[in-house]
């Protein structure tokens, strides 16, 4: 077999290959070097600042233990201690999760974080805590006891009201242990990459009062 | 006592007009406000090392 060149059609820089394409949008999603950076600017030696990637490492402990939830069922950890171990891991971590990221939503509120051509990182940040709401609440229909019995009927007045109780029905606990496992967990999972994405693409928000050199490195997007 | 006076009587609530909250769940708010400042007051360990450090690498 020879071995051939392949001829690059002039003013094509991906030469009509879809693989081709991909890797230079992949690539490009971020400036060189800012997908996992060592330095930061010096604004960014600040606790405040950390509150973004607890988010994070919470989110994470609340996917692992929800992962290890999904193995021994919705109804384990009323009959293991181990499984009520990992349920209390679950929630504790869900709780840690609202907590920090509603402080780095505090942060970023009073930095006015969407400066800076940042408004899509704003945006998919307050989706992602609408999702986790969401997340969170029908995870309050899955505990499979009498107080989501309890909350489910609560529930279902207000979700009649807005009529969309037909299709989004909180007393049914199947329906809404599929949407608590696997379509609202994607949904925060999808936009918070989307987010990480975006906070890298963009830098991180510098103060208000930060005193920036006049020719400050562009990033992607500005 | 009731069920009903058990559920009544579970938590304690602090009420002021329309705004009705559990002492827990203020406890937690509180907190986390009390967290948000400490975040903006505290210095951050190694700043100031980096800080040096970046002068050093500056030609």
């Amino acid at each position: 077999m020879s071995t051939q060149q392949r001829v690059v059609p002039a003013g094509s820089a991906t030469g009509g290959s879809w693989t081709a394409w991909l890797r230079t949008r992949i690539v490009g999603l971020v400036p060189e070097g800012q997908a996992l950076p060592d330095r930061q600017p010096a604004y960014v030696a600040s606790w405040i600042y950390v509150f973004g990637v607890l988010t994070l490492a919470a989110l994470v402990v609340v996917v692992g233990s929800g992962l290890a939830l999904a193995v021994g069922g919705s109804a384990w950890w009323h009959t293991s201690s181990f499984g009520h171990f990992i349920n209390s891991m679950h929630l504790w971590s869900v709780e840690l999760f609202f907590a920090v990221m509603v402080i780095h939503h505090w942060g970023k509120f009073w930095m006015a974080a969407w400066r800076g051509k940042r408004a899509l990182t704003w945006m998919t940040g307050v989706v992602a805590f609408v999702a986790s709401i969401g997340t969170a609440f029908t995870g309050y229909l899955s505990q499979s006891n009498f107080d989501s019995q309890w909350i489910s009927g609560e529930a279902k007045d207000g979700i009649n009201s807005i009529g969309a109780g037909a299709y989004f029905n909180v007393l049914n606990p199947g329906q809404m242990l599929m949407w608590h496992v696997v379509l609202l967990p994607l949904a925060v999972g999808v936009i918070a990459i989307l987010h990480v994405i975006l906070v890298r693409r963009h830098g991180v928000v510098p103060p208000l009062d930060a005193d920036l050199p006049e020719h400050a490195p562009e990033r992607a997007g500005d | 006592m009731s069920i009903h006076d058990t559920a009544l009587t579970a938590g304690h609530y602090i009420d002021w007009g329309v705004i009705s909250v559990s002492v827990t769940n203020l406890s937690i708010i509180i907190a986390m406000i009390v967290v948000f400042v400490l975040a903006i007051l505290l210095p951050f360990p190694h700043a100031r090392q980096d800080d040096d450090l970046e002068r050093q690498d500056r030609p």
